[in-house]
């Protein structure tokens, strides 16, 4: 040992300890910061962390409820859900938005509309909840995107429900369709019963039903890993599906109504009188639905838009014709019930009325007039001259006030959005809409059907069935019952409440219905001609009408025969109820051009009348046609008197 | 040859017998080590998610190192001091050896052995201490400039090398275990205040010598939130898991934040997080309690050794022990920066957990050989 060891030990020792000590405490200090670090954490700022924790590893993930189903009175499904695919994107997970956009559109096209719609719903959305981007993704999409997904991430398909429409555009102007929602609807909508939700009713009765077929969203409690995916569900809500709608169309008659267009603009609506049941309801030309549901595309859109047949527009429910004579027998009705005139009480129909003290004359359908007519008689044969001068006795107040109560100027109240409510010519109306004072001969070419007058093929079916009943209204509507689910009971919709007949003495309706008996089966109605009424069980009472669709210039009469140019000039009706004594089915169709109605749209309504017979059970279907035979005499002998 | 075996036999019996009799371990000591072993296999078991491979992995981590310990304790402290300088320069020579053709995932901390696969990085933890507290053994203490400037030498050469790796974290602790020695040692204040300045100036040119992603992570310790998803996102996930917790915990295996890997390494570096999570402040206080008695329990072994090396090298494995604790802690909590030092004993794999549990043999050894045993 060198003497450089001889060390001070117990010295060493000692300030060792000390140095033993001090370190401990500087030890015990530093573990106290730790601890007091730990405490700030875990006590003071534990609520936020505990948020921040739940934020991290729970998810809510709404499910939307799978809209209801829409079925035809008979369970035919004209509304379906369909699965199909879908891209996702979670925005949080997305740094460059654009870029990321410009990558995707080389894998799986977006449309400049797909993109407008995401960044539009971005907004509505927060930043880890996921936005649909592109629907209905096409079986080469999925795989093209499958194989490179890996470059996308934050993008995903997922599997939705999509609405589908088996009948095209058979149903497009009754059901409407569902799409996108946009930022319109969303400004309205309860965000809770619609998140998670893309699609809503736009149109038909997808709007009007929106609340009933939309249901109730449910959610579930999704605990999530550091990378979004599921871990396992936490609570789980099952959404409650919309209810099922039960429509009273019929199917069949829709399909045999379009058929008997054979594709000429048009539309017919047929109610049951009984109940105000819309039994088919028909616009023709139609469009395809389903191009709506996910995002119709801007060609297509501009194709319908711009065809000069117009398929958007929905004719049954807002297109606007000039009734013609098919307002007669409700003229003839008027007259009668307000003591104008009795149903014995005949005119002189010469081929031209003058109003007195005037030299403007009206003419008569036929050229040289049908000689003295009755009520019965002037509908039959459609005798203009009768109802100018009804017309003119009544005046335009009383005749309005008397129409009115058969619907007409207004909206007949059906279960559909955005009904037309045509006009019911009136001085007061003519004073808003123009500013300008009534004239007599206004009130006499309005006694046709004429003038300013506008129905709706709705309309004007719901006053004939209204006519039908006896005068009772029924206001007409689609939904015939519902179903929660496809195994709760089926619940029939109550009819609308009854409202007292618009008709105080049956006999004034008997008249008038004799008269429109005659129109198809006595051998100089309007309709007898073209067979309306042949083979057909049950009586058939009608009325043509054949409206202008111009003013006519000059006085001469135009004999020509030729269909394509009457035409272009006339729109043809027919009105119709059947059985004449009992009606089950009213009838309205309207074709835009069309010659005459009897001979253009009466064929139109009597392939709708054969569709319904063919609907109804055999044992409230005439045994033979022997029966109907005798009725249609019994009817003929009627309409001779 | 029958009188060869008798005699082998009879020694056996006897080496067995005071084995078993008079273990050389410290019971206080040993018992504390037992108990955290404990909650480190049950904290692992739940930040693993269940996975009883890794478990199994880590208890024979932990098997080996309390054979190892045991060993260790049985060799005298003076054999100990004699091979210091081997000790010291071949784990140096194979931090040269790593330099040279280690392999690591980005890092080269690994040698690979085939048999065996291990950082000579951990070995410093253990021979630097005894390396300084081998030189200051024989010499007048307190140490003057000349003895502080030859430590300084022999405390930079691999703690250099080891942050060249790099492994910023290991240097630091190597460097502290060594600077612990001389601090024991009885170094004057004024030497340590003078020592610290001329550190503070140091600082900012060694800020120039610092990996891209080393400042990064002092940036990002200073300012977690500007980088959630980034480098931030460790830090800032780490406490909520911490905040999440509370006083009382979510439970074993209830911590969402690690079993959803919201919470990275949760099985090594930032497994007090999850004990954290799941054991609230009271478990936290507790472990701390328990690592404060390790630590106390290393430095009353050592004021009671027997030379200065036994004492000098005692009392610095118990602070250097509690500097990991503390750098982990601090990490975990966002005190101190993310650096990659495991949790004594909790942490799961590496060699961590092996070299500790020799360095708690060599305590057990002095402790064996203190000054009133003989």
């Amino acid at each position: 040992m060198s003497p450089r060891t001889l060390k001070d030990t117990h010295g060493e020792v000692t300030r060792f300890g000390v140095r033993a000590l001090t370190g401990f405490a500087l030890i015990v200090l530093a573990l106290a910061v730790l601890g007091g670090r730990f405490w700030f954490l875990q006590v003071m700022r534990h609520d936020e962390f505990s948020t921040r924790s739940l934020a991290n590893s729970v998810h809510l993930r709404h499910l939307p409820p799978p809209r209801g189903l829409i079925y035809d009175r008979n369970g035919v499904l004209l509304a379906d859900n369909v699965p199909a695919f879908r891209l996702d994107v979670v925005p949080e997970k997305i740094k460059h938005m654009d870029t990321m956009l410009a990558r995707l559109s080389a894998v799986v096209p977006l449309s400049g509309d797909d993109i407008a719609r995401f960044k539009q719903s971005l907004k509505q959305h927060r930043p880890f909840e996921s936005v649909p981007l592109k629907f209905h993704l096409g079986e080469d999409e999925i795989d093209r995107f499958a194989v490179d997904a890996w470059k996308f991430p934050g993008v995903d398909v997922a599997p939705y429900l999509t609405r589908n429409y088996p009948f095209g555009p058979e149903f497009a102007h009754v059901i409407g369709y569902v799409a996108r929602i946009d930022d319109k609807d969303a400004a309205h909508l309860d965000a809770d019963r619609y998140a998670g939700t893309t699609h809503i009713g736009k149109t038909g009765i997808e709007k009007y039903y929106e609340d009933r077929l939309h249901g109730t969203p449910g959610y579930e409690l999704v605990e999530v890993n550091a990378d979004q995916r599921p871990q396992r569900v936490l609570e789980r809500v099952a959404p409650k599906p919309g209810q099922n709608l039960y429509l009273s169309i019929d199917a069949r008659i829709q399909k045999a109504a379009i058929d008997a267009f054979a594709g000429r603009p048009g539309a017919a609506v047929a109610i049951d009188p009984r109940n105000g049941e819309v039994l088919a309801m028909v616009t023709v030309p139609s469009f395809d639905p389903n191009l709506f549901v996910n995002g119709i595309s801007q060609a297509d859109y501009s194709t319908l838009l711009h065809d000069p047949d117009k398929p958007l527009l929905n004719r049954a429910l807002r297109g606007g014709y000039p009734p013609g004579s098919t307002v007669k027998p409700f003229m003839g009705l008027a007259g009668l019930e307000l003591g104008f005139r009795k149903p014995t009480d005949t005119v002189l129909s010469t081929g031209t009325f003058y109003i007195p003290g005037s030299s403007r004359g009206y003419r008569d359908d036929q050229r040289y007039g049908a000689g003295t007519v009755n009520l019965i008689q002037a509908i039959t044969q459609s005798v203009n001259t009768y109802f100018y001068s009804l017309a003119l006795s009544m005046g335009i107040d009383k005749m309005d006030a008397y129409l009115s109560k058969f619907g007409f100027g207004a909206e007949t109240g059906i279960d559909l959005p955005a009904e037309g409510n045509g006009v019911l010519p009136s001085p007061e109306w003519k004073r808003k809409t123009w500013n300008q004072p009534w004239y007599a001969g206004e009130t006499v070419i309005a006694g046709i059907g004429q003038g300013y007058w506008v129905v709706t093929p709705m309309q004007l079916a719901h006053a004939v069935a209204m006519l039908a009943d006896a005068g009772v209204p029924h206001t007409p509507h689609l939904l015939r019952a519902t179903r929660d689910g496809r195994d709760g009971p089926v619940v029939a919709m109550a009819d609308p409440p009854e409202a007292p007949s618009a008709i105080k003495n049956p006999a004034d309706f008997e008249a008038v219905r004799q008269g429109m008996i005659g129109v198809v089966n006595d051998p100089r109605g309007t309709a007898y001609v073209t067979g309306t009424g042949k083979g057909f069980p049950y009586v058939i009472a009608g009325k043509t009408g054949t409206a202008e669709r111009f003013s006519r210039k000059g006085d001469e009469y135009i004999t020509t025969k030729d269909k394509a140019f009457l035409a272009a000039r006339h729109r043809a009706w027919f009105i119709c109820f059947t059985p004449a004594e009992s009606p089950r089915i009213a009838v309205a169709v309207v074709l835009e051009a069309g010659a005459w109605g009897g001979t253009d749209a009466a064929p139109i309504a009597r392939k709708i009348l054969d569709a319904w017979l063919a609907e109804q059970p055999a044992s409230e279907r005439p045994a033979t046609l022997t029966a109907s035979a005798a009725s249609l005499d019994d009817a003929k002998a009627e309409a001779a008197q | 040859m029958n009188a060869t075996i008798a005699s082998l036999r009879t020694r056996a019996l006897r080496f067995g017998q005071r084995l078993m009799h008079r273990p050389r371990i410290d019971l206080p000591l040993a018992i504390a080590l037992l108990i955290l072993a404990c909650v480190g296999l049950i904290t692992l078991y739940s930040a693993s998610d269940l996975d009883a491979g890794v478990i199994g992995g880590q208890a024979a981590r932990f098997l080996l190192g309390a054979i190892l310990m045991i060993v260790i304790s049985r060799i005298p402290p003076t054999l100990l001091r004699t091979w210091t300088p081997w000790f010291y320069a071949i784990s140096t020579l194979l931090l040269l050896v790593v330099a040279a053709l280690g392999e690591g995932r980005g890092a080269n901390r690994w040698l690979d052995l085939h048999v065996v696969r291990f950082q000579p990085s951990e070995f410093l933890k253990l021979s630097m201490p005894m390396m300084i507290a081998w030189y200051l053994h024989p010499r007048q203490l307190p140490p003057g400039w000349k003895d502080i400037f030859v430590v300084g030498v022999l405390v930079a050469i691999p703690s250099w090398l080891i942050a060249h790796q790099p492994d910023l974290g290991t240097a630091l602790l190597v460097a502290a275990s060594g600077i612990f020695v001389l601090f024991l040692s009885g170094i004057a204040w004024w030497r340590v205040g003078l020592m610290l300045g001329a550190l503070a100036g140091v600082a900012p040119v060694a800020w120039h010598f610092l990996h891209d992603y080393q400042r990064q992570r002092v940036l990002t310790f200073l300012h977690p939130e500007n980088d959630p998803l980034g480098n931030g996102w460790h830090i800032i996930q780490s406490m909520i898991a911490v905040g999440s917790g509370g006083v009382f915990g979510k439970g074993w295996h209830h911590g969402t934040q690690s079993r959803l890997e919201f919470l990275p390494e949760h099985t090594t570096d930032f497994i007090f997080a999850v004990y954290s999570e799941e054991f609230g402040l009271i478990g936290v206080l507790l472990l701390l309690a328990l690592y404060a008695f390790i630590v106390g329990r290393c430095l009353w072994i050592a004021a009671n050794a027997r030379d200065t090396y036994s004492r000098l090298l005692a009392g610095a494995i118990g602070m250097s022990f509690f500097v990991y604790v503390m750098v982990n802690g601090g990490m975990i909590t966002g005190l101190l920066p993310v650096v990659g030092v495991p949790l004594p004993m909790i942490s799961y794999g590496g060699t961590s957990a092996v070299t500790l549990l020799c360095g708690f043999g060599v305590l057990m050894s002095i402790h064996a050989h203190r000054k009133f045993v003989g």
